[in-house]
């Protein structure tokens, strides 16, 4: 258990930056919180008891805080230990790897080993399971995030690469690139239940935000494919420019972001008329066209910036959406694919293939201000929700 | 009001039945795809390394199959129609019967060939793809505005392999180039390709090809004893690259060298489009999938021929359109490239229809590097620092 300790049985949210500690958050088994409790409570002690508020018995110690001092405590918390403290998962896909990383210390928390090449990454939407896709091993594997082990694998079809699941988290879509297939997972019961036709070799997935549609891009064919989530059909095909790699949407549905990796842009599309009404293009003194390939796209939950990686040019472009214009570009690790953001917003993390590590951007502040080595070509990071 | 509005879904449904079924109804756009070969293989030096049957016109199918599966989305169908030369059967008749169906041929064909269906099919409108001629002269003084060159030339695979020899710092070469005039055609390449990187030819050998059988019971006792005899008492040098197309004496020279060095050109370390072992960049989806379909490993000249079909069906997606001037202009356009799993987009270099490509340095069982190497720069596309470059350019399309 020297690791699992990130996630109590109820896998609650971590609590926020910003959130109260000790309100309706157990503390059981988060160490975190007990430091936080035990720090209000010695401070409590050199202080007069609180006037009036709410009671914490969540220790059963009968410790009473009162809403001000929460608050006081939470203005002192940012000096005492940094705020976030969350855990990123990253796929390494040549070690076969999954890196465990805690944003708190920024530091690798654990190693653990997975099946042949290991790509596509992503928690459930309750927390409890990290999944990983493992191409040369034909399957998904699922790891509890609480033992850090692997507990199961999903029916996925053959070289699964990226997946992404409905709102609900019960029902799992998975590009297959070697049959030009999307699969249909049901994670309840962990079985296969459909499969849809799609063009030449199957990459980004994405759903909207109302879970209707399902997106899918294929890197040969060229296509974004439009998939009625009811009727499992294919309802539109938008073409993009070579090699489209990850989809997006805007968190208000409005758009959906393309990145093509030989093309060298990222198409914005018009979800409703189907159509590509704008293009992200970028320019990097000093560095050749070619070696601009937009891979993993972030959307800050404002829908007011994008976050782009450039794969080979080792970047990632910051692009205000309303401009739909590259604001700043941070140097980053040696080709950088994918990334997520701490559920905060505060960091985003991209995975650096090439480098073998992990970049931290502070969000706010558009800057790179950490980087922590993993195992041997990083592909992708989830970080639990 | 429910009446109405019942009423309107209806109506509304029909029209969207409708639509659906005038879609469904409307006739794919058939593409028709020709390739042109000749007739049998030949012969290799290594068992391994004999082409099949066929060799080349496997890629074409693999990327019609691959182009069909995006046509169903855009109502296009791609047909492909192939015809093997016997020997003595006129090019220009076969081509111009191929013509008749197919607005595009992918042609593996000898120099001379391919100049003669070039001419031979000039008013035709047909645009031809060359897969398989790697001789400069198509793209210099031989140049034609109908023949798009998907093969890479001798100067651009020689300057491949050079980057990599420079840049490993082997730069002094013992080059040894066989008796026939494509081993000669090569020798210049590497010659030019030396000049170019700053490499030095210490000496030269030429290899005599006094004819007999490539495979005898107990050949490699005697090549054993050959080869080191063949390359003894040579200058001080690095690495020693072979010039020998024509499949004689190369792949006798590693292991077998008087002085222990490492061999590269035709043998050893060679330079080619694609290889079997190619994994990178997404590669292996395409491998499995030419595996499946023809139950052996890709070629170049597989993978030379795919990339002339995936050219057709790229820009017949971004068109829209299957008419040939259309397509044909759009492929010459400076909008046009087309992904084939080399780690960049390949474009035409607008004064010979030349496709720019990485190449990649292979051993046989891996691939050792991909050129051009780091540090090698050029003012357009890197990729122009492989083969003849714009001002040395010799072609007048026409």
């Amino acid at each position: 258990m020297k690791s699992g300790y990130r996630h109590n049985d109820a896998a609650p949210p971590l609590p926020l930056a910003g959130e109260g500690w000790g309100e309706g958050v157990s503390a059981r088994k988060n160490p975190l919180e007990e430091r936080a409790l035990t720090r209000i409570a010695s401070y409590e002690a050199t202080r007069p008891p609180p006037q009036a508020g709410e009671v914490n018995r969540a220790r059963g110690e009968g410790v009473r805080i009162s809403r001000g001092w929460l608050l006081l405590a939470l203005l002192i918390w940012p000096l005492a230990a940094p705020a976030h403290a969350f855990i990123a998962y990253v796929s390494n896909e040549k070690s076969n790897t999954v890196t465990v990383i805690d944003t708190e210390s920024w530091t690798v928390t654990k190693t653990i080993k997975v099946g042949q090449r290991p790509r596509g990454i992503e928690f459930t939407r309750d927390g409890k399971f990290v999944m990983v896709a493992v191409g040369d091993d034909d399957t998904i594997q699922v790891i509890d995030a609480k033992t850090q082990g692997i507990v199961d694998t999903l029916p996925s079809g053959p070289d699964p690469e990226l997946f992404t699941q409905d709102a609900s988290g019960k029902v799992l879509y998975v590009a297959n690139e070697n049959d030009n297939t999307v699969t249909v997972i049901d994670l309840e019961k962990r079985a296969r239940i459909g499969d849809i036709q799609v063009g030449v070799e199957p990459e980004g997935m994405t759903i909207s935000p109302d879970g209707k549609t399902l997106i899918n891009t294929s890197e040969t064919t060229n296509m974004a494919h439009f998939i009625d989530t009811d009727s499992r059909q294919i309802v539109g095909n938008v073409l993009v420019d070579a090699r489209p790699r990850f989809a997006e949407f805007k968190h208000d549905s409005s758009e959906l972001w393309v990145s093509s990796e030989i093309g060298g842009t990222v198409s914005i599309i018009d979800p409703k008329k189907r159509e590509v009404i704008g293009k992200v293009t970028f320019e990097i003194p000093g560095l050749r066209r070619e070696a601009i390939q937009p891979v993993g796209i972030g959307m800050t939950k404002d829908d007011k910036t994008a976050f782009i990686a450039l794969g080979p040019a080792n970047r990632i472009a910051v692009v205000d959406t309303a401009t739909r214009k590259v604001t700043k570009y941070l140097l980053v690790g040696q080709r950088v694919w994918h990334m997520a953001f701490t559920p905060d917003e505060k960091y985003l993390l991209t995975t650096n293939g090439v480098s073998n590590d992990v970049s931290v951007i502070d969000v706010a502040a558009q800057k790179v201000i950490k980087t922590i080595q993993v195992g041997e070509l990083p592909w992708g990071i989830t970080i639990a929700p | 009001m429910i009446r109405w509005l019942v009423g309107l879904i209806g109506v509304s449904l029909v029209g969207a039945g409708l639509a659906a079924t005038q879609a469904l109804a409307a006739e794919p756009t058939e593409i028709g795809i020709g390739y042109l070969g000749v007739a049998g293989t030949r012969s290799t030096l290594s068992l391994v390394e004999q082409p099949a049957e066929n060799d080349g016109v496997a890629g074409a199918r693999l990327a019609v199959e691959d182009n069909n599966t995006t046509g169903k989305f855009l109502n296009q169908r791609f047909k492909l129609e192939e015809h093997r030369l016997k020997e003595g059967e006129d090019p220009v008749q076969a081509a111009t019967a191929l013509a008749e169906h197919n607005g595009f041929i992918i042609a593996d064909l000898p120099a001379d060939g391919l100049l003669k269906v070039a001419d031979g099919l000039r008013d035709h409108g047909t645009l031809l793809f060359n897969a398989g001629a790697i001789d400069e002269r198509l793209r210099e003084t031989d140049c034609r505005a109908n023949v798009i060159h998907v093969a890479p030339t001798r100067a651009m695979l020689a300057d491949a392999l050079g980057q990599y020899l420079v840049w490993k710092r082997w730069s002094r070469w013992l080059l040894v180039v066989g008796s026939h005039d494509e081993d000669k055609l090569y020798a210049d390449a590497l010659r030019r390709a030396a000049t170019r990187f700053g490499a030095k030819i210490v000496q030269e050998r030429t290899f005599e090809d006094t004819g007999g059988a490539r495979r005898t019971d107990s050949g490699v006792t005697l090549i054993q004893r050959q080869m080191p005899v063949f390359t003894q008492q040579a200058p001080a040098y690095d690495v020693l690259v072979a010039a020998d197309e024509s499949e004689v004496f190369g792949a006798y020279l590693p292991y077998r060298t008087w002085d222990p060095r490492p061999v590269a050109g035709s043998a050893g370390l060679v330079p080619r489009s694609w290889d079997a072992a190619q994994d990178q960049w997404g590669a292996i989806q395409m491998q499995n999938r030419f595996m499946k379909l023809n139950s052996r490993r890709m070629t170049a000249l597989d993978m030379q021929a795919w990339t002339a079909a995936r050219m057709i069906g790229e820009a017949t997606s971004r068109t829209n359109s299957g008419d040939v001037k259309k397509v044909t202009d759009f492929i010459k356009g400076p909008d046009f490239s087309v992904a084939a799993f080399k780690g960049t987009r390949l474009t035409l270099r607008d004064w010979n229809l030349q496709l720019r490509q990485p190449i990649l340095l292979v051993d046989g069982r891996m691939v050792v590097s991909v050129s051009p190497q780091e540090g090698f720069l050029h003012q357009v596309s890197e990729l122009d620092t492989l083969g003849y470059d714009r001002p040395e350019s010799k072609c007048k399309l026409k």
